[in-house]
């Protein structure tokens, strides 16, 4: 059995200039210089991407979802924040 | 300067491509992980790419209707003019990197220059080749570095296999006359100059990786002639066999 | 509240959280890594997440076996980039799997110790050209009719890693019929060996999509959470039904003597599935399963001193910049 295990990495790719970076899945690598080589080579064999990020899994902080009540659902009944809770003449335009 | 000797030429250079893109693709499936395993192969399929572009283009200009695959698997051994250094074995990851980055160095410089040969079909190839081959470099260089200066066991693994294939490396800059010719047409590559960058590159980077240099006034050589290591014929009789058994048939 | 009491709390909780992820996934909503889970849920999802990346790789070594000896370099590319897939597949396959909290070392444990299971079909040997083809059209072909109702499987991270599988693959089934098709337009030699590469491989083929429906034990739980869409009868029938006129065109004969197009059903009758063999090769009795097995531990026993030496590298490297630091 190896003594220490490659960790894990998540790797985020930008398919085209002008997209925002996207969560494409993960891989183990030892460091984060192998983790970038890894990723070009498992994620991007088939001109997936212009720009790669990657970041060791450990270092993310997620939500949990136990709390999405309190996270997210007060903003449910605030629809004064969208265009639609406006009420406008049918005839108007442009706004 | 006829096509035959421009043909010999390719041979010397798309030869190696072939031979070192078959050692590897041996190794798929049995990589050290699956992420390395993945790495390695788009290695091969680099190689085996750049060795369809110069057969296709030895198809165009040879005399004889030939296509890629003739040339890939219808030749004797004596007519294959890699260097002896691909056709090393896989002995371990240690052989492989080290094979692979003695390769990928010399193989970048010679690329640099042949873009700027007369040849417009060399400039396409090296150009479109230099990508790869720079990323190659990187990857085994980067990799001997970390078996170099990892554990007890890498380091001594590193050691023997950068001790075993060094004998290897003087045979990359040997010009036949053929390579005189080519290059003196302003086709092919003097290597000659590109030697001493080439060991000092090596070098920095052995010892950079905390290894030794090999002390050996003695090199081998011969694969540029034909004359390969007793691995060559079973790296062939594997990669021909079908095109052997089955003549003359489309797959 | 007394213990007894509180059990009784702890229980009906659970209960109803179950209630609540039950409804959740019937309402085609997914679960993600984090989301509370039955332990049941988790275990299958690890069981067949994992058996699904242990095939990927296994199946990566009787087509590997045919790289070196590929008879074209137009065909040792393809292969190449199509046994490179495989491992891509089990790669994303055991990162979801880990998304449930075991590590793929764990995984890779299981598959050496013989206990986690791969598709048997990879347990046959690959003996010419033509099995490669053959593998191709049939081993993928059955294989894609398994995933693709996978794509909208409850658990987010399975059915994301089997989009990418999909969408990858679609070039694997294709490459494996040009081979054939290539072999059957080609002499007697040729067309003989794609004939004799289908005889081996149809049964097998068939096997694969699982034991038949009142012999299988996960069915009905698996149907519940769309780990499963269709039962592996229904599988079967869509598989032979879109193959039989495939081989058709290739001129070639299926071995089956009762195969016959039911014009009352709409469906290919076909004759009887050899379940012995079956077994026989799924408790470890096939005739490649030894090797296949002890390919992969060589593969991660000798790649041990170099995980360690890349690990060994990168501590080092950090303490330096730590030093630098300071």
């Amino acid at each position: 059995m190896s003594k220490k295990n490659w960790p894990l990495w998540e790797v985020f790719v930008r398919s085209k200039n002008g997209l925002e970076h996207r969560h494409f899945g993960s891989l183990h690598a030892p460091d984060a210089d192998m983790a970038l080589k890894n990723a070009r080579d498992v994620y991007t064999r088939r001109s997936e991407g212009v720009s790669i990020w990657v970041v060791e899994s450990k270092n993310i902080k997620a939500s949990n979802p136990e709390d999405n009540g309190e996270m997210f659902e007060p903003a449910a009944d605030k629809a004064y924040r969208h265009p639609t809770f406006y009420e406008l003449p049918d005839d108007i335009e442009h706004m | 300067m006829t096509n035959e000797n421009l043909i010999q030429y390719i041979y010397g250079i798309a030869d190696n491509s072939l031979i070192l893109g078959q050692r590897i693709s041996e190794l798929c499936g049995h990589g050290p992980t699956l992420e390395t395993d993945i790495a390695m192969t788009n290695i091969a399929l680099d190689l085996l790419g750049q060795t369809r572009s110069y057969y296709q283009y030895v198809a165009e200009l040879s005399a004889k209707d030939l296509t890629e695959d003739d040339v890939a698997f219808l030749r004797t051994e004596r007519e294959y003019k890699n260097v002896l250094l691909v056709e090393q074995p896989n002995t371990d990851f240690a052989y492989v990197i080290v094979r692979q980055y003695f390769f990928d160095v010399f193989h970048f410089m010679l690329l640099k220059e042949l873009e700027n040969s007369k040849n417009v079909n060399f400039q396409a190839i090296a150009k479109k080749s230099l990508k790869e081959v720079s990323y190659h470099k990187r990857f085994s260089g980067d990799w001997l570095k970390r078996l170099g200066d990892g554990t007890e066991e890498s380091k001594a693994k590193a050691q023997q296999a950068v001790n075993d294939l060094w004998v290897y490396t003087d045979e990359l800059f040997q010009m036949t006359d053929n390579d005189i010719l080519i290059a003196e047409a302003g086709y092919g590559v003097d290597t000659n100059p590109l030697k001493s960058a080439y060991y000092n590159e090596i070098t920095a980077l052995i010892k950079g990786s905390t290894l030794d240099i090999p002390e050996t006034p003695y090199f081998q050589k011969g694969g540029k002639q034909g004359i390969h290591t007793e691995h060559m014929g079973f790296i062939l009789s594997d990669m021909q066999y079908m095109q052997r058994t089955y003549p003359d048939m489309k797959w | 509240m007394n213990t007894r009491e509180k059990m009784n709390e702890n229980d009906e909780q659970i209960r109803s959280l179950e209630e609540i992820f039950e409804a959740k996934i019937a309402r085609d909503e997914k679960i993600e890594p984090k989301d509370w889970m039955p332990e049941k849920y988790r275990k299958t999802h690890i069981r067949q997440i994992s058996q699904h990346a242990h095939s990927e790789i296994v199946g990566m070594l009787p087509e590997g076996n045919w790289i070196s000896r590929a008879p074209s370099l137009r065909r040792k590319v393809a292969l190449l980039a199509k046994v490179q897939d495989e491992a891509g597949h089990g790669l994303y396959l055991y990162s979801a799997c880990e998304t449930l909290g075991i590590s793929r070392e764990e995984l890779y444990d299981q598959l050496h110790s013989g206990k986690a299971k791969y598709s048997s079909i990879f347990n046959y040997p690959t003996l010419t050209w033509a099995d490669i083809g053959a593998i191709g059209w049939l081993v993928d072909g059955a294989a894609i009719i398994n995933q693709v109702p996978l794509c909208s499987t409850s658990f987010g991270p399975y059915a994301r890693a089997m989009v990418r599988v999909c969408k990858e693959e679609s070039f694997h089934q294709r490459q494996g019929y040009e081979i054939m098709m290539t072999l059957c337009n080609g002499t007697q030699e040729q067309k003989d060996m794609a004939q004799d590469a289908l005889n081996r491989w149809w049964w097998p083929a068939l096997m694969m999509l699982g034991p038949t429906d009142d012999e299988s034990v996960h069915t009905a739980q698996s149907m519940k959470w769309k780990l499963k869409r269709k039962t592996n009868d229904e599988l079967r029938q869509q598989f032979i039904d879109q193959t039989v006129p495939q081989a058709d065109i290739l001129g070639l004969k299926m071995p089956d003597k009762d195969l016959k197009y039911n014009n009352e059903t709409g469906h290919y009758d076909f004759g009887e599935i050899n379940w012995d063999e079956f077994w026989q090769v799924v408790k470890g009795h096939g005739m490649c399963n030894k090797e296949r097995i002890s390919a992969r531990k060589n593969a991660w026993n000798n790649g041990e001193w170099v995980r360690d030496a890349a690990v060994a590298y990168a501590e080092k490297q950090a303490d330096k910049e730590v030093k630098e630091a300071v």
